[in-house]
């Protein structure tokens, strides 16, 4: 009797042992795909994240990247970072501080809330039909542009995988709610038919 | 060779004589497929082979005139967001040639699904690269959700000519909702990719990008992917159209329609929102006191008559069948009421056929119609209890004062309105939209 009921509990503990490692080490499907290098990782994950977490090498300045600018984004952006309004394409800068007013002017660092959606969004979608075409440098470069111009840096001030994460948006808490973690549930946010508070 | 040429001729000679008995219809001779010895040649035949509608059907997707997406190179379509007809479509079914399209000013690419990849990283396990033979390996699923993009149905003043023309009595509900379609997808849910990949319990978001050159990234909470997310790989029964993802997109059931990446490449596990353009600066919404909510995730619960509606035209007075759609993003619809006399009653829409979850659901209501001029406008209510608001519990709820005064003033309208659609029958019949004026 014992020793039935001990063959029992092992062969229960087997299975567990067998199903815990199973799901931890194997799929259920087994080796369907293939795992990617860490170079295949490398290159196709160009998502930048708020903290900086997949920031490439490299640096520049306003002073290097008002000349790229001039000649790879002013002609949809404008001279003064104005936009186009027969393009659809909103102001670059302008209007710091005014988002809370009467008069609001959105542009990227008026109402922009993180730096990093600038860079990620300069690297993998501009400049339009080309691209992808911009060298990590260079995009370094015309971020520190559109900062400088924005007065949100100084025009020498180097951007790099440390620097640029640092950056303070004017408009950071202005997106509700302002917490990253306090996104996550819609319940508590008050979100309802959806629509949130 | 010769013989080749002969034999080429004499088909040719075939299937133009085939062609005069069919009236004109194309028929070219498709020389690759091999018959046996004496039987005709087979014909390649745009009606037989694939299929298409009868010349006398003609619903068409519109765009929004350019205002959207304008692109300067020249023979490039200078529109992007293209709407359903729904005034002229049955069933809750949207045929995949008519499912909206917003493809933010990038193009389709034209891609070969035999060299197509999905990569699946982050905090997994085991990372892996799938290509579409490896995910129809794993257990399919088919469900029947609808996708509508976070502006359908909004209103907003002259800076923004869709929203502006939503609020106009010409409008017509393609114009008022056309960024709204509902299909049956096939793919694969994430939480089988999710015990394929072993996904770590640090995770708490997703990031989904797609295969275009502009590369659309979107931030969605783990919580949809134990959910109901899914990668597609098929709709309404055969493969994704180029518009729509093909090959590959994901699909979140209820969500906005910006989180239903197309040309789906990548989906990177993290524990953070990566706050990509499109979460930011744009597809947020302005609240009363200059700031945004963002991450809405959800669209509420929303219907509309689609027949009569604007600029639609009632023969004469008599039975009138009255029909619409309503969905949820957050359930099934429960109940439809429809009210004849802008809104001092409403009745019990009768619900049609198989409701599903997060999904177009048709309703009707019979109708006699005196010749009066009336106001007919519908109310969903969900499974979650939601009711649809009117414009003016909208207005209360978000603080906002939404009618023709205080948008041409310049206001904001809002994201995610889902306010009760009115349309108005005037005496002779024409249907015109009635917003802001009941």
């Amino acid at each position: 009797m014992h020793s039935l009921l001990f063959k029992r509990i092992i062969v229960l503990g087997l299975l567990t042992l067998y199903f815990s490692t199973a799901s931890s080490q194997e799929s259920p499907y087994g080796d369907i795909g293939y795992t990617p290098t860490q170079a295949e990782v490398e290159t196709l994950d160009i998502s930048i994240m708020p903290d900086g977490e997949g920031l490439p090498p490299g640096q520049g300045t306003a002073r290097q990247g008002e000349p790229l600018y001039q000649t790879k984004c002013v002609m949809c952006h404008g001279p003064n970072l104005e936009g186009r309004r027969d393009y659809r394409v909103g102001r670059l800068a302008g209007g710091v501080g005014t988002m809370r007013t009467d008069k609001p002017v959105k542009s990227f660092g008026s109402y922009n809330p993180v730096v990093t959606t600038l860079w990620d969004y300069t690297r993998r979608a501009m400049p339009k039909f080309e691209e992808g075409s911009l060298s990590n440098e260079e995009v370094y470069a015309l971020s520190a542009y559109i900062l400088y111009k924005n007065g949100i840096i100084g025009q020498d001030e180097v951007m790099n995988a440390q620097s640029l994460p640092k950056v303070e948006m004017p408009n950071r808490n202005g997106f509700i709610p302002p917490a990253l973690e306090d996104i996550l549930d819609i319940e508590a946010r008050g979100c309802r038919s959806g629509r949130c508070r | 060779m010769s013989s080749k040429q002969s034999s080429r001729r004499r088909f040719m000679k075939t299937s133009a004589a085939l062609a005069g008995l069919g009236a004109g219809i194309s028929m070219p001779v498709n020389a690759q497929i091999p018959r046996p010895p004496g039987y005709p040649p087979r014909r390649a035949d745009e009606y037989y082979d694939y299929g298409i509608r009868s010349p006398y059907v003609t619903s068409k997707r519109i765009g929004t005139n350019g205002q959207r997406g304008t692109d300067p190179r020249e023979g490039k379509p200078r529109d992007y967001g293209f709407r359903t007809p729904h005034h002229e479509l049955f069933g809750t079914i949207t045929p995949s040639s008519l499912h909206f399209i917003i493809n933010h000013g990038y193009d389709n690419p034209n891609i070969n699904p035999a060299e197509h990849k999905l990569m699946i990283h982050g905090l997994v396990e085991r990372p892996v690269t799938m290509s579409l033979d490896d995910l129809y390996r794993l257990p399919a699923v088919s469900r029947v959700h609808f996708i509508e993009c976070s502006g359908n149905s909004n209103v907003t003043g002259k800076r923004f000519y869709p929203g502006w023309l939503r609020t106009q009595p010409e409008a017509t509900v393609q114009d008022t909702h056309g960024l709204a379609s509902c299909s049956e997808w096939t793919g694969v849910l994430l939480t089988t990719l999710l015990e394929h990949v072993g996904v770590k319990k640090e995770a708490t978001w997703f990031i989904a990008e797609g295969a275009e050159t502009g590369h659309h990234s979107k931030s969605i909470p783990m919580w949809k992917a134990l959910d109901d997310a899914m990668v597609v790989y098929a709709q309404n029964g055969e493969p994704l159209r180029p518009e729509q993802g093909f090959p590959l997109r994901l699909l979140t059931p209820g969500f906005e329609g910006v989180n239903n990446v197309k040309w789906l490449r990548r989906i990177k596990f993290t524990d953070q929102p990566q706050l990509s353009k499109r979460e930011t600066s744009n597809y947020t919404s302005e609240r009363a006191d200059g700031t945004f909510r963002w991450f809405e995730f959800e669209n509420g619960t929303k219907s509309v008559i689609t027949r009569p509606s604007g600029q639609m035209k009632l023969s004469g007075p008599g039975y009138h069948d009255i029909t619409g759609i309503a969905y949820s993003g957050r359930g099934a619809i429960t109940r439809v009421e429809v009210s004849t006399n802008g809104g001092r009653n409403w009745q019990d829409a009768e619900i049609q056929g198989t409701v599903h979850s997060k999904a177009f659901t048709r309703f009707r209501l019979p109708w006699m119609w005196k010749g009066e001029e009336t106001v007919l406008m519908s109310r969903s209510t969900d499974d979650k209890g939601d009711v649809q608001p009117s414009v003016a519990e909208i207005n209360q709820e978000l603080g906002l004062n939404l009618s023709h005064e205080w948008l041409d003033a310049g206001n904001p309208g809002t994201s995610h309105f889902n306010g009760i659609q009115p349309w108005r029958v005037k005496r002779n019949g024409e249907v015109e939209n009635a917003l802001f004026t009941v």
